[in-house]
């Protein structure tokens, strides 16, 4: 098999013999698909409602992916100025880890009370609160690891600090950067769903799930989260893409 | 002014938690252009110390440091420097790398004649048909190699190697000794060594100078004829004789044997 074919196939095969787990597993067991619904349940689901899929969907992914960028843009600039300044770093991190410890269900009923309404800016903050954190971390870390002769290198020779962040820190923190970003990417999805369900508004695949919910139509709330896992995995492997293109440098051949 | 680079009485020392920790104590080193000093030391006697001075990545606390006639108040673009870690970027080639000391010094060179320019040094140092491939894709000699490409690129006045070569094995080691004089030949260059290997120190330099242990002065001065480049020079009686002055110098800066009479 070429390696091209094998990246795709063993993937969709490793799906393909999830589905055919989950089938046999609901079918050996005996549950109904208000207990559990097996993927065979999901195909009618679908084809009802597949536009709201796509209307939904669409709605879920791009506050998903607003949430991100957000949390790439706070989280790169938190991270820079914890990864240059040790008294910034040192008086950041607990109230970061604080911060991050809170369970996000418990903000959402603050952030739709101090913002009534305003749904896509309420989805959009969670997303985006749920997921800088690692992205600061990762790139405070990165930073604040740059052994100091690739600075001394540039500084040597006159260079400013911000040439030695553009030559040398930014290019060198990527590929922890990309790692942070994969896992941000997934907490991003937890994020826009939580107030898309706990904050019901009618909007996105959260909203489809709590609507399947009101109606016990079970099959609809299962499809709903495949439907998540799915987006969830497209945004993934789009990280990975700009992850190959900008820091496929730091792949080693396997061997 | 005949030297290019000059230390004169220079003490330094590092803030720490407990206090001042004082590392270089009246140091005096002096380069004639065109000269090439080894200066060697107990571990941690402040070696690295001396290089980032001359580099003017700090600034002694007492005593002055010229270059070329100007005393060094910052960094230089006429500083080559070069450690015992390449730090090579891994996301360029190794063409890319030699060149990034071009981006940044202003040069009169057009982009054509800089990149002729690191593939002349590339094949100086033996790595052509290397200038395209990543630096992860060298062994550890060859990006040594890069690295002091890198460091002479843009024809500095003065070369600061920082143990380049102690994390080589012994046959790479003599490999890149013998470069290096290559490279002193068709590029000359005003040079300080530091360095572990006192081998290292008489076949390279043409001056040793041996620092006392922290806080470091200057202990010892020697001065090696010029020999050639054979490697077997090394094993002269001539160069047993240097070597055992040497050693008893480090000795004497461990503090594990007594200091002779008339030793400066």
């Amino acid at each position: 098999m070429s390696p091209r074919l094998r990246k795709i196939a063993v993937p969709l095969a490793a799906v393909v013999i999830f589905l055919i787990f989950w089938e046999f597993l609901v079918w050996a067991m005996g549950w109904p698909n208000y207990k559990m619904a097996s993927p065979s349940d999901l195909v009618p689901a679908y084809t009802r409602y597949w536009e709201l899929f796509l209307v939904m969907g669409w709605q879920t992914l791009w506050r998903t992916v607003v949430g991100l960028i957000l949390a790439i843009i706070v989280g790169v600039a938190i991270g820079m100025v914890m990864g240059f300044s040790r008294v910034m770093r040192e008086a950041l991190y607990p109230l970061l880890v604080g911060f991050n410890a809170i369970p996000k269900a418990t903000v959402v009923p603050i952030v739709a009370l101090m913002f009534v309404g305003a749904h896509d800016f309420n989805t959009v903050l969670i997303a985006f609160m749920i997921s800088f954190f690692p992205i600061a971390v990762s790139i405070s870390i990165g930073l604040s690891t740059l052994e100091p002769e690739y600075r001394d290198i540039l500084r040597a020779l006159g260079a400013s600090q911000s040439t030695i962040f553009w030559k040398i820190a930014l290019p060198k923190t990527l590929p922890e950067f990309f790692g942070a970003l994969k896992v941000a990417v997934t907490l991003a999805f937890i994020g826009t769903n939580l107030m898309e369900i706990v904050s019901p508004h009618g909007r996105g695949l959260g909203a489809l799930f709590d609507s399947g919910k009101t109606n016990s139509d079970y099959p609809l709330m299962f499809a709903v989260l495949i439907a998540l896992a799915a987006l969830g995995i497209l945004l993934y492997y789009i990280v990975v893409w700009l992850e190959s293109i900008f820091a496929g440098w730091a792949e080693r051949a396997p061997g | 002014m005949t030297n290019l680079i000059e230390i004169k009485g220079v003490r330094h020392a590092y803030q720490t938690p407990s206090g001042p920790l004082p590392v270089l104590d009246g140091l005096d080193v002096a380069v004639p252009e065109g000269g090439f000093v080894a200066v060697v030391g107990p571990s941690g006697c402040g070696k690295s110390t001396l290089t980032r001075l001359v580099a003017g990545l700090i600034k002694p606390d007492e005593g002055e440091v010229w270059l070329h006639g100007e005393k060094v108040k910052g960094p230089r673009s006429t500083v080559g420097m070069a450690f015992q870690n390449p730090v090579l970027l891994e996301w360029r080639s190794i063409l890319k790398n030699v060149m990034l000391p071009l981006e940044i010094v202003p040069t009169k060179m057009s982009r054509k004649a800089q990149e002729e320019r690191a593939r002349y040094l590339l094949g100086l140092v033996g790595l052509e048909g290397f200038e395209d491939k990543r630096p992860s894709e060298l062994s550890g000699g060859m990006r040594q190699r890069a690295s002091l490409c890198r460091a002479l690129v843009h024809k500095p006045e003065v070369l600061i190697l920082d143990e380049p070569f102690g994390a080589l094995d012994a046959f790479t080691r003599e490999d890149l000794w013998q470069t290096m004089q290559k490279v002193k030949e068709a590029e000359p260059f005003t040079g300080v060594l530091i360095t572990h290997d006192l081998r290292e120190s008489i076949y390279l330099a043409d001056q040793v100078v041996v620092l006392s242990g922290r806080p470091a002065r200057t202990q010892y001065v020697l001065d090696v004829p010029d020999r050639g480049h054979d490697i077997e020079q090394l094993y002269t009686p001539e160069s047993a004789e240097m070597l055992a002055i040497l050693r008893h110098q480090i000795e004497v800066a461990q503090g594990r044997a007594p200091v002779e009479e008339g030793v400066a």
